[in-house]
């Protein structure tokens, strides 16, 4: 079973071309009506809220931390160092979503350096995720050429539950820095990064590396464990909710669709959450047009909503789904959740039956 | 060998904006500036088959709705990742009030 999973998973696999000769790839997606004039309103970007974001972000952590330097070595070290990690581990993802978009900044350089900060910060290597989560967008939980699909059918859940600590990604991603360094890419990156983009993968690794390689002498030097608990180990202590969010976008819906609204999931969030998530929790709004950077997020669901199912009322109304849906597909790979549109809601763009979010292998329905 | 063709009226477009225009079974993408100039280019971005025309207009740059892609309309530059492939640009003039593209 897991090999075979696996397989049907690998952008190096069968499904990939399978895809392609389905029509699944590159394809066309449904997408809500907005007039072109609200949507360049909506589309339009400034600088002044991801600064003020960014400066609450960062100047929290420099808090946190400092409070926990403070403390250091006492209990009381505990509850800031817990913060600073949830901050650096887990809300570095949406920053470094956002500005991967470009739409994070007005101000194309202070987009690139935070894409860059938040990428050292979740351990992602800029140029390869920069491609990966632009095949995501191009082929959202489509088997074989989506590189980001957390929870698979059936979902490999000590790899899942392992993770709220980092303790796949983290290994995962120096056995990549390594081997970036020495100049070679996977198998899979290889399939959407292009050639002329790949000596910044290369450079980037070799940077990392060395910080973190000054990072644990200073600890060896110092014999402490505070350098490491400042830099990079809150990847692995602070990771935890950042998964809590990110499985809320797909875990458990349809793959192999064409329309948003059958595998991505828009949950409501207090503001708390909605600033520690820069309002990915609007996903299917971000899905259907991802150039709406996130400050403007819930302007675009009300524009939208009426095409949709009805929200998740919560982050708990959202994981009283999945768990159980995640569950259910230990023993039936083809079930997934599929909600109900609002009353008057566009119908969903079904355009074969390959697509109706079972997720059928596309290797032998096609060759069939 | 120029083949110049009636694209739109110069009113058909705002200020720092961009319209479709189909020919020959063709997308071409149609572009005020914001001090008044018309550009076109291909209709879909070199990146993927994805339409120009919904994108978002900043100065002389057009955004890919899509994934970003940003394309520098007047030359036809692609600016980097994810488009690394430039786009075709076409001779525009106005006439009486009437945007004209070489489509030649």
């Amino acid at each position: 079973m897991g090999r075979e999973r696996l397989a049907r998973y690998s952008l190096a696999g069968p499904e990939n071309q399978a895809a392609v000769d389905a029509g699944l790839a590159g394809a066309i997606w449904f997408r809500s009506e907005v007039p072109r004039k609200r949507m360049k309103e909506l589309m339009r970007r400034s600088d002044y809220p991801a600064i003020r974001d960014t400066a609450i972000w960062l100047g929290l952590m420099a808090l946190f931390a400092g409070l926990g330097i403070a403390f250091w070595g006492s209990w009381w070290a505990v509850p800031f160092f817990l913060a600073y990690g949830v901050l650096y581990g887990s809300t570095s993802d949406s920053r470094w979503h956002e500005t991967g978009h470009g739409t994070a900044f007005r101000s194309r350089w202070l987009d690139e350096a935070l894409y860059q900060l938040a990428s050292f910060m979740i351990m992602r290597d800029p140029t390869v995720w920069r491609w990966s989560h632009t095949r995501h967008h191009t082929d959202t939980l489509i088997l074989g050429r989506d590189p980001e699909i957390a929870a698979m059918r059936p979902a490999r859940l000590a790899r899942l539950l392992a993770n709220f600590f980092g303790l796949v990604d983290v290994p995962v991603a120096f056995r990549l820095m390594f081997l970036h360094a020495t100049g070679r890419l996977t198998a899979e990156e290889a399939d959407f990064v292009p050639e002329p983009e790949r000596h910044k993968v290369y450079r980037t690794a070799r940077i990392d590396l060395a910080i973190y390689a000054v990072t644990v002498a200073s600890a060896v030097a110092f014999r402490s464990w505070l350098p490491v608990v400042l830099i990079g180990g809150p990847r692995i202590y602070g990771a935890f909710m950042l998964n809590v969010y990110a499985l809320t976008q797909h875990a458990g819906m349809g793959e192999n669709v064409l329309d948003h609204r059958l595998n991505t999931r828009t949950v409501k969030m207090c503001v708390v959450n909605r600033f520690l998530y820069w309002n990915m929790n609007y996903h299917v709004e971000h899905h259907m047009f991802p150039m709406v950077p996130y400050y403007r997020l819930p302007e675009l669901h009300e524009e939208v909503k009426h095409d949709c199912a009805p929200v998740y009322p919560s982050l708990w109304a959202a994981y009283k789904e999945i768990l159980p849906a995640i569950l259910r597909q230990l023993k039936d790979q083809e079930y997934y959740v599929r909600r109900e549109l609002l009353p008057g809601a566009a119908p969903f763009n079904e355009p074969t039956p390959l697509n109706d979010g079972r997720a059928q292998p596309l290797s032998t329905v096609t060759a069939a | 060998m120029a083949q110049w063709i009636a694209a739109c009226s110069t009113g058909d477009i705002d200020p720092e904006d961009v319209i479709p225009f189909d020919h020959g079974g063709s997308a071409y993408a149609v572009y005020r500036s914001p001090d008044g100039a018309y550009y076109a280019t291909d209709g879909h971005c070199s990146h993927e088959q994805t339409l120009l025309c919904d994108g978002l207009v900043m100065g002389d740059v057009i955004e890919c709705p899509k994934h970003n892609g940003r394309f520098d309309y007047t030359s036809g530059k692609a600016l980097g990742a994810p488009v690394l492939v430039d786009l075709r640009t076409y001779p525009t003039r106005v006439i009486d009030g009437t945007v004209y593209i070489d489509v030649g």
